[in-house]
């Protein structure tokens, strides 16, 4: 079970907004958390703790293929994200590196900034802690629950799952 | 032929008949595919390679591996010169004769059509988000992160979601000084940066015809910026000219998908463009150029990029410019984006047209697009570039401004120091 404070973005959240590209020379997760989000939300690093909750509106993580976004996010103690939908190669990056996301409109649409969520990752259940509300996000396509259960894909590959 | 262009590929590379592909390939399914070429860069080859060496595994196939050291490079600093030496070491241990180091590479999404790795019928997967540039050659490609390159290196497959499909039916022919890149700015404009989220874009239609191969490149160069997973152009005689050239070959032209392939199908009429520019800090925020009636100065003009950095956009470059110089104050840089193209550039003399102009040129850099190096903006400052975001901070500070352009429409902008087309800097002679 996950549990933390929401930190609430908008649409089209993009990679750059994530960890600004003049930072890529490193993929040190420490070092990029310094950078999340800096040129927009200059606070959310210095306010962020571990377990903590980021819930976006559509198309989160658009632009770049860089693996740092989702790095930066998790190396701030980001324990999920949960959008009204995922930028496809953002959706793939996060699975791959175990940052665990949810696609939940609803939920979105009734979660706030600063709300306290907790989230059931095994049945795809969001609570809203603050409003007493439940939303049960889709679960994940059994091939990709599969890559999950093994820890991530380098996992799944090295456990001979990797089949279709 | 009930197949989009996307699924025929895929069902080839599977082996799998039409029939079978209906229902193995059929739009949301989870599959396994063999991949052609895994490409990434000095961004993100590192991390890939971390994670490979850290799986314990062999190398699946050192021959469907391509590394481009071209974002940060010629090398800018102490730790982008890191990254470089760790890729540049693995390839070398590894025997991996697809690495291109400063002095052979160029921009990936232009060298690789170059080189003829990226062709017809291949599947490319690539650590950087612009890989859906080789569907102009009627190959599958898209971008992923480094962890699937990893994955590829280990296994030698990818595991990809059968995308449905958006076709544009092009019809007419572009106007002169109307560009592919305002064509698909037109599109990112009409349908959002999530129009086309998880799918295909195909084009068909009598429209096709007329477009150059250059223009095709950024058309499909562009597809990610309305989420496309990939970007789709039929092979006709000007991917055989292209890839004679490149490969020595030509490949089977695809069989024209049913309609009914099709989830939406949308109409357009090319000779109806016009230049195009998306305002910042969104691709999707477009005007034609020629409505903007508020004077906009610009600061910096940059042309290249893996969006318009190929021979005929630097052609177009020193058409507008054409003996005038730049506007005082406006630091013009053009980035050929391969060696090829740049001493292609040289020979037609459009070097000489831009330094004489008041352009500098650089050597092929992904650079400034991405607010690596080579042209970073200050704060408040602002930017006409030909490359493919305008996002917060993309090219420097977090409050300048980019506003992305065809070559014409830029070096329009660099000549009047203002933002403008072509037919603004006649309105002012």
């Amino acid at each position: 079970m996950i549990k933390g404070r929401v930190f609430k973005f908008g649409d089209d959240i993009d990679t750059d907004v994530i960890v600004p590209a003049t930072y890529l020379s490193t993929f040190d997760p420490k070092e990029l958390a310094k950078h999340c989000m800096e040129y927009t939300h200059p606070d959310f690093y210095k306010t962020v703790k571990e377990g903590d909750i980021v819930v976006a509106g559509k198309n989160f993580g658009c632009g770049s293929s860089r693996e740092h976004a989702p790095i930066a996010l998790k190396g701030c103690g980001v324990s999920i994200v949960i959008a009204k939908s995922f930028a496809r190669i953002f959706y793939r990056n996060a699975l791959n590196i175990g940052l665990y996301i949810l696609e939940c409109p609803e939920a979105v649409d009734n979660i706030k900034d600063g709300d306290i969520v907790s989230v059931d990752v095994n049945t795809g259940v969001v609570t809203n802690e603050s409003a007493g509300k439940s939303f049960k996000a889709a679960p994940f396509p059994k091939f990709i629950q599969e890559i999950i259960a093994c820890g991530g894909l380098v996992e799944a590959i090295k456990q001979g799952k990797y089949t279709d | 032929m009930k197949l989009t262009f996307t699924q025929q590929i895929l069902a080839a590379k599977k082996g799998l008949s039409e029939k079978e592909a209906l229902s193995k390939l059929a739009p949301g399914n989870l599959i396994l595919v063999d991949v052609d070429t895994a490409m990434s860069n000095d961004v993100t080859a590192p991390v890939a390679i971390d994670v490979f060496e850290g799986s314990g595994c062999g190398l699946c196939n050192k021959d469907n591996i391509t590394f481009v050291l071209d974002h940060f490079t010629p090398n800018r600093d102490i730790k982008s010169a890191q990254q470089c030496k760790r890729v540049r070491d693995f390839a070398c241990k590894n025997g991996v004769k697809n690495f291109f180091d400063v002095g052979e590479m160029g921009i990936e999404h232009a060298l690789l059509p170059e080189k003829g790795i990226a062709k017809p019928w291949a599947v490319m997967i690539g650590a950087d988000s612009h890989t859906c540039t080789y569907g102009a050659l009627g190959a599958f490609s898209t971008g992923v992160g480094s962890t699937d390159i990893a994955g590829i290196m280990m296994s030698g497959k990818i595991w990809l979601k059968v995308p449905s499909a958006i076709k544009f039916n092009l019809k007419g022919k572009l106007n002169k000084g109307v560009s592919g890149k305002d064509l698909i700015l037109h599109i990112i404009g009409m349908i959002g940066v999530d129009g086309a989220l998880y799918k295909s874009i195909e084009f068909s239609g009598e429209g096709v015809d007329s477009l150059t191969m250059d223009d095709r490149f950024t058309v499909c160069n562009m597809a990610i910026e309305c989420g496309a997973k990939n970007g789709v152009f039929p092979i006709d005689e000007k991917t055989d000219e292209y890839t004679l050239v490149s490969t020595g070959k030509t490949y089977p032209r695809f069989e024209t998908p049913d309609d009914s392939a099709y989830e939406r199908i949308i109409d357009i009429d090319l000779s109806a463009l016009r230049p195009t520019v998306a305002f910042p800090h969104l691709p999707s925020n477009t005007r034609e150029v020629d409505e903007v009636n508020e004077e906009i100065k610009v600061d910096q003009v940059v042309i290249g990029s893996c969006t318009n950095g190929r021979i005929s956009d630097l052609a177009e470059a020193a058409r507008v410019l054409n003996g005038r110089h730049v506007k005082k104050g406006v630091r013009t840089i053009i980035i050929p984006a391969t060696n090829k193209i740049y001493l292609e550039a040289m020979e037609k003399g459009y070097i000489k047209t831009f330094i004489e102009g008041g352009a500098i040129v650089s050597t092929p850099t992904c650079g400034p697009c991405l607010g690596g190096h080579m042209g970073i903006l200050a704060s408040g400052e602002v930017a006409v570039a030909t490359t493919n975001r305008n996002f917060i901070g993309r090219m420097g500070a977090k409050d300048s401004y980019i506003y992305l352009a065809s070559p014409a429409t830029a070096m329009a902008s660099a000549i009047a120091g203002k933002l403008t087309g072509e037919k603004g800097l006649e309105e002012e002679k």
